[in-house]
């Protein structure tokens, strides 16, 4: 029998967050935590949780997984589990809404900011704004980013100043749009980020990189955004 | 962008490069003084007072007086900011984090007068 150990917290009803323990029967396979947390939720009802895709895709599970973020859809029993005990916790800095289901808001607020779309004064082509293949390449390793928030909730910075710092998502998001070669509006979105919280706050410790479970490097993109800062600004 | 009226340069940019430079200068003076305490193992208060006579050590010691009082202002202006919030502490933390500050930079400035007064007062 597996020990699960899991973070509940209904405001509701309780005072204070607390861990509850469960005993699941994994019949010797290696499953995924979200097939666990599936068991459980067929044992105990009032379990909540996020998930839709399963498959790493959708971003919905992001959790912290015996001490370190990840999807529960993607990470097997045998990368987690210590002394046969799975421990389950809420992404950290976040607010918790119910168990492991956090309030994301702080997140998407620094995702707008970096406005996260292609911003073009050209008049549109007939069919579609062209790039060479090495163009595109540049967007490799930044466009596959679905949000969960591991890596931001991982760092540190990201903790103490959510409201000031974008944080690894964000930012790789943020050189995402710089680096697209359809985009003309570099200036204007370095000018947003020249201060010393919003970029410089990443004290390149490189929890984002650890976590991540699409394996992109926001570390990278944020010494990238660095170096734009520098040669704009010097 | 976000604005701030006590971080060194109120520039990100620009106290990022300023750390990173200050941080040479410290580096090189720092190697330097170890070689020469390593090189004069019976150091006596003359040939002590020798080394500082000259110009271009006077310069390269205020150059690493100033670049420790940035480079301290800086990363210390870096560490309030992140750990007296009102995040962390509550509505203490404003007027609790200025205080800090305040006395942080004058602290520096401090310390940087003095080693000029040192240096030339000797």
């Amino acid at each position: 029998m597996l020990k699960v150990s899991i973070y509940r917290y209904n405001p509701d009803r309780d005072d204070a967050p607390y861990m509850q323990d469960y005993e699941v029967d994994t019949g010797g396979k290696d499953l995924m935590v979200l097939d666990v947390l599936e068991m459980l939720k067929a044992q105990d009802p009032t379990l909540a949780y996020r998930r839709s895709c399963r498959e790493g895709v959708c971003g919905s599970d992001g959790m912290n997984i015996s001490g370190k973020n990840g999807l529960a859809c993607i990470t097997p029993l045998s990368q987690c589990v210590r002394d046969n005990q799975l421990v389950l916790r809420p992404l950290p800095g976040l607010p918790v809404i119910r168990d492991l289901v956090v309030d994301m808001s702080q997140f998407y607020a620094q995702y707008k900011r970096v406005k996260p779309w292609l911003m073009n004064d050209e008049p549109p082509p007939p069919i579609e704004r062209l790039q060479t293949p090495e163009e595109r390449a540049k967007l490799d390793g930044l466009y596959e980013c679905i949000l969960c928030a591991c890596c931001s909730t991982a760092c540190p910075s990201w903790w103490w100043n959510p409201d000031k710092f974008v944080g690894p998502a964000g930012l790789l998001q943020a050189y995402r749009f710089l680096a697209d070669s359809r985009d003309t509006h570099t200036e204007e979105r370095l000018a947003g980020l020249e201060d010393p919280f919003s970029v410089f706050r990443c004290r390149g410790i490189m929890n984002c990189v650890d976590v991540c479970p699409k394996n992109l490097n926001p570390t990278a993109a944020i010494g990238k955004i660095r170096q734009l800062l520098l040669k704009s600004g010097t | 962008m976000v604005t701030n009226a006590t971080s060194f340069s109120r520039s990100g940019l620009s106290d990022w490069l300023l750390q990173r430079l200050t941080a040479l200068i410290l580096a090189a003076y720092t190697l330097f003084l170890v070689g020469y305490l390593a090189l004069h193992p019976d150091l006596d208060y003359a040939a002590w007072a020798r080394l500082f006579a000259g110009l271009p050590m006077k310069l390269f010691t205020l150059a690493a007086a100033v670049s420790l009082a940035i480079h301290a202002w800086i990363g210390l202006w870096t560490v309030l900011t992140d750990y007296v919030t009102e995040r962390l502490l509550g509505p203490v933390a404003t007027p609790l984090r200025l205080a800090l500050e305040i006395a942080m930079i004058l602290v520096n400035l401090g310390f940087a007068v003095w080693a000029i007064d040192i240096l030339w007062g000797v």
